[in-house]
């Protein structure tokens, strides 16, 4: 029995690989024209399906990726703070440190202090520790170097 | 070897994977991972599927969403999920995880994540055609104190 896919499921599937792509290459620039075109959708309306697929743009999904690895480094490894920034796809550390405090509650070096090295395949801290949506809206705009190419 | 714990089971049998498409999901399973056909027969009221990892017992029943126990819409969210990526996955052990990794990226397979090494072994991640996250991993060997003294080496580095 064959069930094709629907419009919707369509969508979905080609907006996953477009998502899977930014958690892919998180801390490359990313521009909209380029996920786009791995969703099949131009990029006056990728932004827009992708937010009704995901439930947040994909500027806030690629800022919560990048978060979570952030928070997998400090928590992980001794890196620098800026060198933590740098290497998740942040231009300086003003912007890295403004956006990691906004949308996790804590500086990075807070953070760092209260959480220890966990020991749990990669994939699932990935997908546990990613910040929620919604629990410390963000407000400030990235737009910066690395952080500015991406979908906005 | 398997070992009573008291609450007599044994083993995982058959873990069910939704699938939305059964005869692009056995091609997948089958041709691209390697899996061999346990079952494939015509119930009439469904198509008893199962694939799994030659020489290991354990079956995944490639499960078509839409049976009678879901109701339209109750169907419909479960497919939704699926191709959203919000279901769960299969982890699978390879014995050359990068020889895997060069097959499937050369195969077209979707790639969701290149080798990495990781204290435990080195893995990698793909998507069957449905959504479905797989992940597949070489482990190293390495005991549980090993992994953790990984994990601590790589917080001192």
């Amino acid at each position: 029995m064959v069930a094709p896919l629907s419009a919707r499921e369509d969508t979905n599937r080609r907006m996953l690989r477009a998502r899977d792509e930014m958690d892919r290459r998180y801390a490359d620039p990313l521009d909209v024209p380029t996920l786009a075109a791995i969703a099949h959708l131009s990029p006056s309306q990728f932004g827009r399906v992708f937010k009704d697929v995901y439930g947040e743009t994909p500027h806030r999904y690629l800022q919560r990726r990048r978060v979570e690895r952030a928070m997998t480094l400090l928590r992980q490894t001794d890196r620098p703070v800026t060198d933590v920034a740098w290497d998740v796809g942040f231009a300086s550390l003003g912007t890295f440190s403004r956006t990691f405090s906004n949308i996790v509650g804590l500086s990075p070096t807070e953070f760092r202090a209260q959480h220890a090295p966990v020991a749990v395949p990669s994939c699932f801290i990935a997908a546990w520790t990613r910040p929620r949506e919604g629990t410390a809206p963000l407000t400030t705009a990235v737009s910066e170097k690395r952080d500015e190419g991406e979908p906005h | 070897m398997t070992t009573d714990n008291g609450n007599h089971i044994t083993s995982l049998h058959i873990r069910s994977v939704p699938v939305l498409d059964q005869d692009e999901a056995l091609d997948f399973y089958t041709t691209h991972l390697g899996f061999e056909v346990r079952d494939d027969i015509d119930l009439g009221f469904m198509r008893w599927l199962t694939v799994g990892v030659p020489g290991q017992d354990t079956s995944i029943l490639l499960e078509l969403v839409g049976g009678p126990q879901h109701d339209e819409s109750t169907a419909a969210q479960v497919r939704e999920l699926v191709t959203k990526g919000a279901l769960g996955g299969l982890f699978l052990v390879s014995s050359d995880v990068h020889a895997t990794y060069e097959a499937l990226r050369d195969a077209g397979v979707e790639i969701t994540q290149e080798p990495v090494t990781q204290p435990y072994g080195t893995d990698f991640g793909i998507r069957d055609p449905f959504g479905n996250q797989i992940r597949i991993n070489q482990f190293n060997n390495a005991s549980g104190d090993e992994v953790k003294a990984g994990y601590e080496a790589a917080a001192e580095a």
